[in-house]
């Protein structure tokens, strides 16, 4: 069996770049993860904030292609449909990525080719790629001095507020588990109370103690469920700002990645230097010629590491102002505050 | 940092959640308590018109060991084996808060100050709730007895009352709880005997019955209602830490850089915190809706074993009557120690009256009192369910107008 589910792309623009003014594409998850994986390749390591795609879950694709008849699977799909929604939105947001072909044909092409080796951007193993380009940037060989106090400031938040979500994504979750149990618990209890009414001798305490008990089984339950359905969109809502937050601190690991090129170049032209030197000295005409070609060579790739480096800090600069959006929250801060 | 709670209640008379009268020849009341580190001091207050006590109004401090002292001579007195007996109030039990509060404690460098003040004042509220229900529970017992036409006029009661030194009643021994544990054991085997001998009197026969029943359901429902409240506290706790989390969240120092949402996102936003807000009301709410009910089924789980107790008291007496009455039927055939057997006989006779007597009407009373109290409860339960329905949709209501208001 060969089912997928194919979701359907619509889009309206006034933009020239299209070639027309609203169109529909119909794509598949894994479309979605290859688009991601060509944008991370092209414009990740110049410090751009890559939006992360949706997670891949086994159990929920296997649901719907099962074809289980429940609402379970009907909510996977809406919620990755969600899901999927913000991650294009966030895309074609960005003013830079927008502009890449490979954006415009994922939204207008009729058929896109098929995307291959997607298995290892499902949502755990993006995190994880984001964790080992952390561990290699701990494994720097010179602490970067840090030049711009901005960037280092800015790295704290990004770290305290993923510290944040994650316990916040830890208390949501529980929160589901104990809603669920407490349907579960209110459906016995309401069995139990309906047993006590029966058993009751004064005819209208009997009566009363049944419809109590209906009466708690009908809208607690239905209540507690709904309620264990929010929270679990909004612990989704929570990972995926999660995922985000990843995506802005992958930005700024590779603007330090950019720092020890150019800084591995610096040595490496050092080293070079040192070697004429030594050349001049012993006196080796031949070797001192190929020495100087190589000292011009490594000049070069300093100059355009460090030019690299001044670019991607200052992409990564862009990014991380172009998210701030204080704005938004200064109006909400005392409706959020009252409530809490 | 030691959290111990020591505090001075000051409690107004309550209306307890059993239906009693009160006259002014007794009234029994708690005016105060204070929780010490593992012991409650609860001071019972006595206002009296009867002759038996030296004033008219007075004071005595007691522990909830002499209460239970107090239930057990009542219990083990052979002359109140017609009554029902009123249940003994379960010892407070402040463990749990203790270590959730102490746990805050030593998690307190790990939190926001923010964080922190508002779940201590959490834990708090919690451990000021049991140690209300704990007082309450110790009056009703008191209240209790002091409305029983019998029990108010016994003697190591009025010592209860009046006597303002310590009663010097410690609490049980190893060798007299395995006593009282054997006891138990015999008493249920010989409940099983007895239950089965079928009663003559259609009354108590269906109540034995009915009891029985009762019993056993109201145990089953205590029981679904105590786990469905330890979830909504669970939940209620959960949603608390979320609260505070997304307040600290909501700061600027916090949040500088958002979601790159759009607005109708942000509007998402106003959405969650509302809901969570609802949440955070309704868990409390519905914990203190739970707590009513499982503290009526409770109680009545404790009334009916005591009404049961009684019917196996007097079947133990109708036993005794009919062994009595085989002896002496024996005796007078052998024609030897037929007057031992006839007083004998005459005293279990005297006895199996005396208890169906007034059993009859303690039973009658029990469920009048019964039906009453759960009526009380129940509407109030469904008041309270209604009134906070009506906040819900309030607050809902002025969200709603606020997303409007943005867009």
């Amino acid at each position: 069996m060969n089912a997928y589910m194919a979701y359907k792309v619509s889009t309206q623009t006034t933009l020239a770049m299209f070639r027309n003014k609203t169109f529909t594409v119909r794509r598949r998850f894994s479309d979605f993860l290859g688009l991601y994986e060509k944008l991370s390749e092209k414009h990740g390591p110049n410090g751009f904030i890559v939006p992360p795609p949706p997670e891949k879950s086994i159990l929920g694709m296997t649901k719907v292609k099962v074809g289980k008849d429940d609402s379970s699977a009907a909510d996977f799909v809406e919620r990755r449909r969600g899901a999927l929604e913000r991650y294009l939105q966030r895309v074609v947001n960005h003013p830079s990525l927008l502009q890449d072909p490979d954006v415009r044909e994922f939204l207008e092409r009729e058929e896109l080719p098929r995307a291959v080796s997607t298995q290892a951007l499902s949502g755990a193993g993006f995190l994880k790629m984001i964790n080992k380009a952390t561990d290699a940037v701990s494994k720097m060989t010179i602490k970067m001095n840090e030049s711009d106090v901005w960037f280092e400031e800015k790295l704290q938040e990004v770290e305290s507020a993923d510290q944040h979500f994650r316990k916040l994504h830890t208390l949501v979750e529980s929160l589901v588990i104990h809603r669920k149990e407490l349907s579960l618990n209110t459906a016995s209890f309401a069995k139990s109370a309906a047993m006590l009414g029966s058993a009751e001798d004064n005819t209208a305490l009997s009566r009363a103690l049944s419809q109590l008990a209906e009466v708690e089984d009908k809208m607690e339950q239905l209540h507690q469920d709904q309620a264990a359905n929010d929270t679990f969109s909004f612990a989704e809502l929570i990972a995926d700002f999660i995922r985000l937050l990843g995506a802005v601190r992958g930005s700024f690991d590779q603007r330090m990645k950019a720092w020890q090129r150019w800084q591995d170049a610096q040595a490496m032209l050092q080293k070079k230097r040192e070697t004429e030197a030594k050349l001049l000295w012993a006196n080796k005409p031949d070797k001192l010629q190929l020495a100087k070609e190589e000292i011009a060579e490594w000049e070069a790739k300093v100059t355009q590491y460090e030019r690299d480096f001044e670019r991607v800090s200052a992409t990564v600069r862009k990014e991380v102002i172009r998210f701030e959006l204080i704005k938004y929250w200064e109006a909400f801060l005392p409706e959020a505050k009252a409530i809490a | 940092m030691h959290y111990g709670m020591c505090c001075l209640c000051v409690l107004q008379p309550r209306a307890v959640n059993v239906d009693l009268q009160t006259d002014a020849t007794l009234q029994v009341d708690i005016s105060d308590a204070l929780s010490e580190r593992d012991k409650v001091k609860f001071t019972v207050h006595t206002k009296s018109t009867l002759p038996n006590f030296k004033q008219n109004e007075f004071s005595v401090v007691r522990q909830h060991e002499e209460f239970i002292w107090l239930h057990d001579s009542f219990v083990e007195n052979e002359d109140y084996a017609g009554y029902i007996i009123p249940p003994a109030p379960p010892r407070p039990d402040f463990d749990a808060s203790r270590e959730k509060l102490q746990k805050l404690g030593e998690g307190e460098g790990s939190m926001t100050k923010e964080e922190f003040t508002k779940m201590k004042q959490e834990l708090e509220a919690e451990y000021l709730a049991i140690f209300k229900k704990t007082v309450a529970m110790h009056e009703v017992f008191l209240c209790r007895v002091a409305a029983h036409p019998v029990l108010r006029k016994d003697l190591n009661f009025h010592v209860f009352l009046e006597y303002n030194q310590d009663l010097s009643v410690r609490g049980k021994n190893k060798k007299e709880k395995l006593e009282d544990f054997f006891k138990n054991v015999v008493k249920s085997a010989d409940g099983v005997l007895v239950a089965g001998v079928k009663d003559v009197d259609d009354f108590f026969e269906h109540e034995k019955t009915f009891l029985l029943e009762y019993h056993n359901r109201v145990k089953d429902a205590s029981a679904k209602s105590d786990k469905m409240i330890r979830s909504h506290k669970s939940a209620a706790d959960d949603i608390n830490r979320i609260a505070s989390s997304l307040y600290t969240l909501g700061t600027p120092a916090m949040f500088k850089f958002e979601f790159e949402f759009t607005s109708s996102v942000v509007e998402s936003g106003l959405l969650r915190f509302c809901f969570i807000a609802l949440q955070k009301i309704e868990a409390r709410v519905a914990a203190d809706e739970d707590l009513k009910l499982a503290d009526l089924l409770k109680y009545y789980l404790r009334e009916s074993q005591a009404a049961k107790d009684l019917l196996y008291r007097r079947s133990r007496a109708l036993v005794d009557y009919e062994n009595a009455n085989k002896a002496l039927d024996k005796a007078r055939a052998k024609n030897r120690d037929v007057l031992q057997a006839e007083t004998s006989q005459q005293l279990c006779c005297h006895k199996f009256e005396k208890i169906s007597e007034s059993a009859k009407q303690e039973l009658i009373d029990f469920k009048t009192r019964r039906v009453a109290a759960f009526r009380k409860n129940l509407v109030e339960l469904a008041e309270l369910e209604l009134k906070h329905a009506k906040g819900n949709l309030q607050l809902l209501q002025s969200c709603l107008g606020v997303l409007k208001g943005n867009t």
